[in-house]
């Protein structure tokens, strides 16, 4: 396929990824925020979804403090903000209609149709009906995308891009999201362990769809330690990194194959992938997660500038 | 106007009274006033509840917005994409006017083509005297570098289509010829689909011949095209502008309906007179390009420098027989509207038969009889400018000012050679849904011809209709529409949808 076709359709993905990320980023922020026991008037949470989303500086510019609404209304709605859920879902629009010869036209319908709706709403209709009427909407129409796009496209070289762009922006996501805790509170001594704490985790874990199966597989209280291990280390579970790295390699595997070319980015992503099959979350935590979590977004990076330069870019 | 314009439906004025009345319910008693063609459906919409047609037609706007069926562009930025109006009343032909048409388009492309390739090479209808020399070698359509360059097949515009109105009954006179770029066979292709979505049933009763096949045929065409040192299975590739090109969504669909690459002037770079595509395992070659770039554009190494989206190097690979362009380069003059008088001599000249499709009778000015009776009945006439387009620079003489005829004058006397001047037709009119009801509007036809190992037409194309009452403008950025075409199967044995006859 056309190495142009090959980088719309990864961002496509990532786009869409990304913009359910951001629901899910608001999703937990928004959670915390309900059961915060300092009575609403700090914005901690606001304050970390800005930082998670990586808008923290983009958002300083626009002035104002992190309230509820302001925060929203920057992630989900600026239009300026090329990383908002309304930015993210025009420019996936965007990338379908260029591509539109190389997906389904159910994969086109999806992602048009949710473009088109994404515009009745706005910060006012949101307030009114709910803020996680509008996060859970968006949650669907990109599970929905995707899904329709898993049960109709053919098992070629674009599907397989866009499972790149997925797996790598939702790999990036639950590393983001993981990080959440450090930056909403340091815990203070009196906290770990406590109400605040469990509820916190909690809302963590609900954000990554993954409340259920946590207690399905630890059958324990909810503990740091083993959230982490479930969004780092667990390759069962879908969201997790190791999940992620584990299809990135098989893709990237394949089309060396098929090409059979010596790509720098499978080789990155194969060691990335080692290292989540054999590190253990003891260490991890020794070593201090945060400082992990920003390690593994960083070679998240790399690898996908490697990407980009081994298959997208023109030769 | 002085003629009654031919309603494809209705047989006569006593019809034509009562038609908006049918959607409000009311008993139509002039069945037998209908034309056959129209008999089924007219009995359909009869048997239909009064509002039908009203809701079928927000269904279809919800349709085509959701499909992302749009035209135009982006440009200045924001959301500038429309919709083209779809009527969701069909025009409907008789299988037996149909093969007729289909003869004479096929007929007139062969000519067409045999015309390209002669003034090309070996220019036999310019020493007849046929066509005046420099009306072709002057003409800015003629491409100089395409002076004696051998293309695969002799076959010069692969895709044509031409532009027919109707006056009456077996009645057909050619428009236009479009032998560069034609689009709009997507909307053809779509209006099909959003019809039977809409309205099941009535496929049901009427048996309307099939015209999905198109991009089969277009690709087979394509492939048959491929350049004589092609020994695999070609690949072939569209190339279009971009996203930001008013027919985009046509490329992308047709890119997406023949399985082929849809790629830009970026996609693609020449090494050694060979054309290759970048892609995600390298480079590939590339056979044959669908090309839906203009000429001037294609080249910058000898056509426009400035052009950004154009690919370096490639008509050498072209003169070298590397690779078809489909159309061929330098197919413009063919269409040039001071080509078109002469189109009728030319299939007489190639074929040595008689054209089967009229040409719309054209007065050409450099002629001194034409001159004179055109001066002498200019406000009759619509005058037009050979190489004016989109209805810049006309004349349009039953609906201009003594003062605009006079200054029209002024200019056809100081540059005859300039301007040909024809009759105002009583187009045909075709039942259309409007907001009173049904009420003739007036309606062009363009069908595809397709020109490969063997020519191909799939039975209907696209109708155009001019929404506005009384108007015979049916351009899309003036307020035109389009409607399905309906050619009508005979029986079993009948070879509509194949689209061969000879």
């Amino acid at each position: 396929m056309l190495s142009r076709a090959a980088d719309n359709l990864y961002w496509l993905n990532r786009y869409v990824e990304r913009a359910e990320s951001m629901a899910r980023i608001l999703g937990v922020a928004h959670r915390m925020s309900m059961q915060s026991t300092h009575g609403g008037t700090r914005n901690d949470e606001w304050e970390a979804a800005l930082i998670i989303a990586g808008c923290d500086k983009s958002f300083a510019l626009h002035g104002g403090p992190p309230t509820r609404r302001a925060v929203i209304d920057f992630l989900a709605f600026a239009p300026d903000n090329p990383s908002s859920i309304h930015a993210c879902l025009k420019a996936g629009r965007e990338n379908a209609r260029a591509m539109r010869a190389q997906i389904t036209s159910e994969a086109w319908e999806s992602i048009n149709a949710a473009w088109l709706e994404m515009r009745t709403f706005s910060m006012a209709k949101v307030e009114a009906d709910g803020f996680n009427t509008f996060f859970d909407w968006v949650r669907e129409r990109s599970q929905l995308f995707r899904g329709v796009a898993e049960g109709t496209m053919q098992r070629d070289d674009a599907y397989r891009f866009m499972r790149l762009g997925t797996l790598l922006e939702r790999a990036d996501s639950t590393a983001r999201i993981l990080d959440v805790k450090y930056h909403v509170l340091l815990p203070s001594a009196a906290d770990i362990g406590g109400a605040v704490d469990y509820y916190q985790w909690g809302a963590l874990l609900r954000s990554v769809s993954a409340f259920r199966i946590y207690r399905q597989i630890y059958r324990d209280s909810i503990r740091p330690l083993k959230v982490a291990e479930l969004l780092v280390l667990r390759e069962d579970f879908p969201r997790s990194l190791h999940a992620c790295f584990a299809e990135i390699v098989q893709i990237l595997q394949y089309l060396r194959e098929s090409y059979r070319r010596d790509y720098p980015s499978v080789r990155l992503a194969e060691s990335m992938l080692l290292k989540l099959r054999y590190d253990d979350i003891d260490s991890i935590f020794t070593r201090g997660l945060h400082e992990y979590l920003t390690s593994l977004i960083d070679t998240n990076i790399e690898l996908g500038a490697a990407i980009a330069h081994d298959f997208m870019q023109p030769n | 106007m002085p003629l009654t314009a031919f309603d494809e439906m209705d047989l006569g004025p006593a019809a034509s009274q009562t038609q908006s009345q049918s959607q409000s319910g009311q008993a139509q008693s002039q069945g037998s006033s209908v034309r056959a063609p129209y008999r089924d459906y007219k009995r359909w919409l009869d048997a239909a509840p009064g509002d039908m047609l009203a809701r079928r037609r927000q269904e279809a706007d919800l349709l085509f917005r959701r499909l992302g069926i749009t035209f135009a562009v982006y440009g200045e930025g924001g959301d500038t994409e429309r919709l083209i109006p779809f009527d969701v009343v069909p025009r409907i032909i008789a299988a037996k006017e149909w093969k007729r048409l289909r003869r004479g388009l096929k007929q007139r492309v062969k000519a067409l083509n045999a015309f390209l390739d002669d003034i090309y090479h070996k220019r036999e209808i310019l020493r007849a005297g046929t066509i005046p020399e420099d009306l072709i070698l002057k003409n800015a359509a003629y491409v100089n570098h395409m002076r004696d360059v051998t293309i695969a097949r002799q076959t010069y515009t692969h895709i044509a289509g031409i532009d027919l109105v109707r006056t009456a009954e077996n009645e057909f006179y050619v428009l236009e010829d479009n032998c560069r770029t034609p689009s709009g066979v997507s909307y053809m292709l779509e209006n099909r689909e959003a019809m039977m979505r809409l309205f099941p049933d009535l496929f049901a009763q009427v048996r309307v011949a099939p015209v999905g096949h198109y991009p089969d045929a277009l690709l087979q065409t394509l492939r048959d095209s491929a350049p004589p040192n092609c020994d695999a299975e070609p690949t072939v590739a569209l190339l279009t502008p971009g996203v930001y090109n008013s027919a985009y969504f046509e490329h992308v669909f047709l890119a997406e309906q023949m399985g082929i690459e849809l790629v830009e002037g970026g996609d693609l770079v020449v090494k050694d007179d060979i054309v290759y595509m970048r892609t995600v395992g390298g480079l590939k070659r590339v056979d044959v390009l669908y090309r839906r770039l203009d000429d001037d554009f294609l080249d910058p190494k000898v056509f426009r420098k400035d052009s950004m989206i154009g690919v370096p190097g490639i008509f050498a690979a072209y003169k070298a027989g590397n690779i078809t362009l489909s159309n061929a380069v330098g197919t413009g003059v063919a269409d040039d509207k001071s080509i078109y008088p002469y189109v009728p001599d030319m299939v007489r000249f190639y074929l040595g038969e008689e054209p089967i499709l009229a040409n719309v009778p054209t007065y050409v000015l450099r002629r001194p009889d034409d001159l004179k009776y055109t001066l002498e009945h200019l406000g009759e006439l619509v005058v037009k400018e050979v190489h004016g387009s989109g209805g810049y620079g006309m004349l349009v003489g039953p609906k201009s000012t003594a003062a605009e005829i006079e200054t029209f004058r002024a200019k056809i006397i100081a540059k005859p050679e300039a301007y040909i001047a024809q009759p105002t037709l009583a187009l045909s009119t075709c039942p259309t849904f409007v907001e009173s009801g049904i009420a003739p509007r007036h309606v062009d036809l363009r069908p595809f011809v397709l020109s490969g190992e063997t020519m191909r037409v799939v039975p209907g194309g696209l109708t155009r209709v001019a929404l506005r009452e009384g108007s015979l403008v049916v351009n899309s950025s003036q307020g035109g529409g389009t409607k399905d075409t309906w050619v009508l199967e005979e029986d079993e044995s009948d070879d509509i949808a194949a689209g061969e006859d000879d």
